[in-house]
C-alpha cells in the first residue's frame, strides 16, 4: 500500500470515530465512555435531539399586539402635552388621538403658536411636527418612525421575557420561546411533551395589567348609558367607564354591570413584591389572591385607604373590573384580590402577577399538539421505512456490483455515520420531514455510485486496464457529481432560507446528508477501489 | 450483472410522443382540479382552519360523531376515518377537519374545545369525578401517585413517583398506542404493584378517546405559509436556473427548469386526482422532486457536453440520442432504486407521510421522464432553430472544456 493510500485511509478512520463519538460516546454530563447498552441508548438518546413532531409536545405561534403598546405611548404623550399646554399658557383647541401614532392639535391660538412649536421640539423629541392638512391652525404630531421601531422592538423583548418567566414558573420541561423569524411581531412557543397546552395558553395570554382605582362615585350601574345619565351625560373629569361583573356566590349569578373610576390609578402591577393563593374566607371552597406591596408603594396606600374609608375601591384587572369592595380600614402593605377563584384560577393568577404584566395583548395564531403516543408512531414508522428501503437497496447494490456493491454499502452506511454525527454535533434536530431528508440522501448516495460504477463499466468495455478505468471513471463522475449535488444544495439553502418549520427540518439533513455524499462516495469509496487495485493481480479482472 | 447494454433508441425522434403524453398526463390532473372550480386542494396549513385527530378504543360510529357536529352548528366539519400505522386494519383512528371560523377575534381554539365538548358528550368522558387516565401528562400522575402514596414510601419517596408516572404514561402511549382499556394492561409495567393498580382504578376513569394531534391554522398564517412556501419554491428554482446557465449554458438552466415545473405541475394535478391534501410536509415532497428531476437531468446534460466535444461532426440530436442511451442504464437503475425507496415510505411511512410519499412516487416516475421525454427536446428543438438561424449552440461554457480535457484521457 502506498503511503499515500495508508494516509487516506487514516483520515478515514479519524472521522469514523469522531462520528462514533459525536453519537454514542457522549451524554449531557459530557464524554461518557458507553460501558453497557443502556448507557449506550442513553448517549444516542440525549445527543439526537427529536423534533416536537417525534417526541410529543406542543408549538404555538402567537402575535404581539405591538400597536397597542404603541397607542398606550400616544395616550402618554397627549397627557402630558395637555399639562404642559396647562403650564406654558398656550392656546388650543382639541387634542385628539388620530391612531396609534398620530396626535392632532386643532386651533392652536396664532400668538401662542410659537411656543407650541418650541414645547413640540424642545420636550417631545420622539415626535415629529407639521401643519395638519386642510385645518387652519391646526398641528399634526407624527410619532418618528426609528422611535416607533425602537418601541416596538422594546414591546417584543418584554414580551418575550414575561412569557419566558410565566412559563417557567409552569414548571414545564425544555420549553423554547423565541422570534418566528417570520414576522416581525410573533412569537414561538414550545412545549415538549405537553399533550394539553390549554393551561399555558391561558397563563402565557393573562394580561395581567392589575391596578386599583377608587370608584368615583361609589355606584354600580347596569349599563354605560345608566352610568352616563346619573351624571348628566357627561362624565366627570379625570374619570372613566369600566366594565366588570357583580359580586355573588356563584359564577352563573354574576352579571355584567358598570362602574365610573377615577383614571389615576391608585397603585398598580408594578408596585407587587409578590402574590400567593389562598383559600377564601367570605366564599368557602373558593380561593382568593393575596399580594404583598413594595416598601414605597405601602407608604402611599396607608394614608390614602385611611382617608378614603368608607368609598369603595376597584380591583382592575386588565380592563375589567374582578371586584369592587369598600374600604374598612387603613391598608398598608398588603390586599387581597377575591372573586370565583378555583385554587387552579388563583394559583395561575399569582403566578401572572408575580412575572409581572405583558406590554400589550397577544393572539394565538397557530397551534399544532402532537400527543405523545402519535410521536411514538412516527418515529417506529419514520424509522422501519429509512431502515427497509436501506436494507433493500444495499440487497440489490450488492447483486448488481458484486464486490463493487459492497464497497458502495460501506460508503452508505458512513454517509449515515456522518450526517447523523454532524447532526449531534450542531444540535440539529431531527423531524418528520428531516427523516424523509435521511431517505432522500440515500437516495442520492446510491446515484452517485451508480454514476461512478456504470462510467466504470463502461470504461472496461472500452478495453481500458482496470485501473484506468477506476482512475477515469472517478474523474469524469466526479464533475456530475459535483453538479447534481450542487444543485441540490442550492435548492435546499434557498428553502432553508425562506421556507418554515417542516421544509427547514428537510432542508437541514438534506444539506448535511449531501456533503457527507460527495466525502464517502468520491473520497472513500476511491480509497477503497485503489486499496483493492494495489493488491489485484495484473490479470485479474475487476469484480463490478 | 447487467441489465442495459448497448441501447440504441431514437429519442429525439420519439419526441413529439412525450410531448402528447405529458399533455395527456396534465389533463388527466388538472381535469379533476377544474372540476374542483380551479382551486387546489390545500390542507390547513395553507387555508388555515382546525384539524383534530381522535383515537378511540373501539371503531367509533361515524355518523354519531357527524351528528353530534352538526347539533353543535358545525355541520360543515370533515371526517375521515384513516388507518393506523401498526395495525393497518383497525378503524379506530378519525380525523376531524373544520373550516376557519370567521375571521374575527374569538379564541383561535374555540373549534378544537367544541370538538372535544362533543366527543365528551356523545362518548363520556368515563365516571364523573374522576379524570380520564387516557389523557393525562406524566406530571399530573405525579402528583396524584405521590399524594397517595400506594407504595408506602412516605418522605423518602424522592424521584420514585415520577418515574413510575413516566413509565405508565411511556407503556400507555407506545405499548397501547396513547389508549388503555383495561388497568390490568399496566400490570407488567417496570415497578407496578397491586397497590398502584389499585389506587390508579380508584382515582383515574378510562376515557373511549385520546386526542392525539391538533393542528390549528389562522387565516392569516395560513396565507403568509401559503405565499412563503411559493416564495422558497421560486428562489430554488431560480437559483437552480442560474448555477446551470453558469455550469453549461442558459438554454440548458431554462430546459432543465421547464422539465421540472412540467413535474410539479402533473404532481399538482395527481394530488388533485386522488384527493391528497397539499400539506407543508408535501411541499417539502414537491422541492424534493424537483431537485431529484434536476439531478435527472443534469446526468443527462453533463454527457451532451462531455459527447459535443468527442463527436463533433455529427448532428446535434444524435449526440444527445447517444447521451441519453449512455446513461440510461444509470438513470434506471437510479429512479428504479428511488422508486423502490419512496414506494417503501408509501406502504410504510404511515399516515403523517402518505401524501409526501406519493408525491415522491409521482414525482421519481414523471421527474425521470421529463428529463429525457422533456428537458433534452427542448434543448434539441432550440438548435434547431438556431441552426436555422446560422449559429448552433454546441459547446458548453469554459467549465465544459476542462471536462473534454478530462474526457480525452
Amino acid at each position: 500500500m502506498s503511503s499515500q493510500l495508508t494516509w487516506k485511509f487514516v483520515l478515514i478512520l479519524i472521522v469514523i470515530l469522531v462520528c462514533l463519538f459525536g453519537i454514542f460516546g457522549m451524554n449531557q454530563n459530557g464524554p461518557t465512555f458507553p460501558t453497557s447498552g443502556a448507557v449506550l441508548k442513553q448517549n444516542l438518546a440525549d445527543r439526537i435531539r427529536l423534533g416536537l413532531d417525534l417526541r410529543g409536545g406542543s408549538h404555538l405561534v402567537l402575535q404581539v399586539q405591538v400597536e397597542e403598546a404603541i397607542g398606550q405611548r400616544c395616550d402618554q404623550a397627549i397627557d402630558q402635552l395637555h399639562k404642559q399646554i396647562r403650564d406654558k399658557k398656550i392656546i388650543t383647541g382639541e387634542i385628539r388621538r388620530v391612531d396609534d401614532s398620530h396626535i392632532l392639535v386643532r386651533d392652536v391660538d396664532p400668538n401662542t403658536s410659537g411656543a407650541f412649536r418650541d414645547l413640540v421640539n424642545n420636550q417631545f423629541t420622539d415626535w415629529s411636527l407639521s401643519p395638519a392638512a386642510g385645518e387652519q391652525n391646526g398641528y399634526l404630531l407624527t410619532m418618528k418612525p426609528s422611535v416607533m421601531a425602537d418601541f416596538g422592538k422594546d414591546a417584543m423583548d418584554q414580551s418575550i421575557e414575561v412569557i419566558t418567566r410565566r412559563i417557567n414558573a409552569l414548571g414545564l420541561t425544555e420549553p423554547t420561546i423565541a422570534f418566528t423569524g417570520r414576522g416581525a411581531d410573533e412569537i414561538l412557543v414550545e412545549l415538549p411533551g405537553e399533550g394539553d397546552p390549554t393551561r399555558a395558553k391561558s397563563v402565557i395570554q393573562a394580561g395581567g395589567q392589575l391596578q386599583y382605582n377608587l370608584l368615583a362615585d361609589d355606584q354600580t350601574y347596569p349599563s354605560q348609558i345608566a352610568a352616563l345619565a346619573a351624571h348628566g351625560g357627561v362624565l366627570p373629569p379625570g374619570s372613566m367607564i369600566v366594565p366588570g361583573s357583580s359580586e355573588a356566590a356563584v359564577p352563573s349569578d354574576q352579571q355584567q354591570v358598570y362602574y365610573i373610576l377615577d383614571r389615576a390609578p391608585i397603585i398598580t402591577g408594578q408596585d407587587m413584591r409578590g402574590a400567593t393563593p389562598e383559600p377564601s374566607t367570605s366564599y368557602p371552597g373558593q380561593y382568593d389572591v393575596k399580594f404583598t406591596l413594595s416598601t414605597a408603594a405601602a407608604a402611599r396606600f396607608g394614608p390614602f385607604t385611611e382617608s378614603n374609608i368608607g368609598h369603595r375601591m376597584a380591583i382592575v384587572l386588565d380592563s375589567k373590573v374582578h371586584t369592587a369592595p369598600t374600604i374598612q380600614g387603613r391598608i398598608d402593605d398588603s390586599g387581597v384580590i377575591t372573586g370565583n377563584f378555583s385554587q387552579q384560577s388563583a394559583q395561575d393568577l399569582s403566578l401572572v402577577l408575580r412575572a409581572g404584566a405583558l406590554p400589550a395583548s397577544i393572539k394565538y395564531l397557530e397551534e399544532r399538539t402532537v400527543g405523545p403516543s402519535l410521536g411514538a408512531d412516527s418515529i417506529r414508522a419514520g424509522v422501519r421505512a429509512s431502515l427497509g428501503s436501506i436494507i433493500v437497496v444495499m440487497i440489490f447494490l450488492v447483486i448488481y456490483y458484486r464486490l463493487s456493491g459492497v464497497n458502495a454499502v460501506v460508503a452508505l452506511i458512513l454517509n449515515l455515520l456522518i450526517l447523523v454525527a454532524f447532526m449531534a454535533y450542531v444540535g440539529a434536530v431531527l423531524t418528520l420531514p428531516g427523516i424523509a431528508g435521511v431517505i432522500l440522501t440515500i437516495g442520492m448516495g446510491v446515484d452517485s455510485n451508480v454514476l461512478v460504477f456504470e462510467r466504470i463499466r463502461e470504461e472496461l468495455r472500452a478495453g481500458k486496464a482496470p485501473a484506468a478505468a477506476v482512475e477515469v471513471g472517478f474523474d469524469r463522475a466526479f464533475l456530475t457529481i459535483i453538479d447534481t449535488h450542487v444543485t441540490t444544495i442550492v435548492s435546499a439553502v434557498f428553502l432553508f432560507l425562506f421556507g418554515t418549520g417542516p421544509v427547514r427540518g428537510f432542508a437541514i439533513t438534506l444539506v448535511i446528508g449531501l456533503i457527507a455524499n460527495v466525502f464517502t462516495s468520491i473520497y472513500v469509496s476511491r480509497a477503497i477501489f485503489d486499496f483493492h487495485l494495489s493488491r489485484m493481480d495484473r490479470q485479474e479482472q475487476l469484480s463490478i | 450483472m447487467e441489465l442495459f447494454r448497448n441501447v440504441n433508441v431514437d429519442w429525439m425522434g420519439k419526441a413529439k410522443y412525450f410531448v402528447a403524453v405529458s399533455l395527456i398526463l396534465l389533463a388527466v390532473g388538472w381535469a379533476s382540479v377544474a372540476r374542483n372550480h380551479w382551486s387546489l386542494n390545500y390542507g390547513i396549513d395553507f387555508r388555515g382552519g382546525t384539524l383534530v385527530y381522535v383515537r378511540f378504543s373501539s371503531a367509533p360510529p361515524l355518523d354519531k360523531i357527524r351528528k353530534g357536529l352538526a347539533d353543535a352548528g358545525l355541520p360543515n366539519s370533515s371526517i375521515q376515518q384513516i388507518s393506523d400505522i401498526s395495525d393497518p386494519s383497525s378503524k379506530n383512528d378519525v380525523v376531524i377537519g373544520l373550516e376557519q371560523q370567521g375571521q374575527g377575534d374569538e379564541a383561535l381554539d374555540a373549534g378544537k374545545q367544541k370538538i372535544v365538548d362533543i366527543l365528551h358528550n356523545s362518548f363520556g368522558g368515563g365516571e364523573a369525578g374522576k379524570s380520564d387516565f387516557n389523557s393525562i401528562t406524566p406530571a399530573d400522575l405525579a402528583a396524584y401517585l405521590t399524594q397517595k402514596d400506594p407504595l408506602g414510601l412516605g418522605t423518602n419517596a424522592g424521584d420514585r413517583y415520577n418515574q413510575l408516572a413516566q413509565k405508565l404514561t411511556g407503556a400507555r402511549d407506545t405499548s397501547y398506542g396513547g389508549i388503555v382499556s383495561n388497568f390490568d394492561q399496566l400490570k407488567s409495567v417496570d415497578g407496578v404493584t397491586p397497590g398502584v393498580l389499585n389506587s390508579l382504578s380508584s382515582g383515574f376513569s378510562l376515557g373511549d378517546f385520546t386526542i392525539r394531534n391538533v393542528d390549528i391554522v389562522g387565516p392569516k398564517v395560513g396565507a403568509q405559509l401559503r405565499r412563503q412556501a411559493i416564495l422558497a419554491t421560486l428562489y430554488a428554482l431560480g437559483g437552480m436556473l442560474v448555477y446551470i446557465a453558469f455550469r453549461f449554458e442558459w438554454v440548458y438552466g431554462a430546459a432543465a427548469v421547464i422539465a421540472v415545473f412540467h413535474d410539479v405541475l402533473i404532481t399538482l394535478g395527481f394530488f388533485s386526482l386522488f384527493h391528497y391534501e397539499i400539506s407543508l410536509t408535501v411541499i417539502a415532497a414537491l422541492l424534493t422532486l424537483v431537485g431529484y428531476s434536476m439531478n435527472d437531468t443534469i446526468v443527462i446534460f453533463d454527457r451532451v457536453r462531455e459527447n459535443l466535444r468527442l463527436m463533433k461532426r455529427e448532428p446535434f440530436a444524435d449526440i444527445v440520442n447517444k447521451s441519453i442511451n449512455q446513461t440510461l442504464s444509470r438513470t434506471i437503475l437510479t429512479s428504479g432504486l428511488t422508486f423502490l425507496t419512496v414506494l417503501v415510505l408509501y406502504l410504510m411511512g404511515g399516515e403523517v407521510l402518505r401524501a409526501f410519499a406519493f408525491a415522491m412516487v409521482v414525482g421519481v416516475v414523471v421527474g425521470t421522464y421529463s428529463s429525457f421525454g422533456i428537458a433534452a427536446p427542448i434543448v434539441v428543438l432550440w438548435n434547431k432553430y438556431r441552426g436555422s438561424q446560422g449559429s448552433p449552440v454546441r459547446s458548453g461554457s469554459a467549465a465544459g472544456k476542462r471536462e473534454a480535457a478530462v474526457a480525452r484521457r
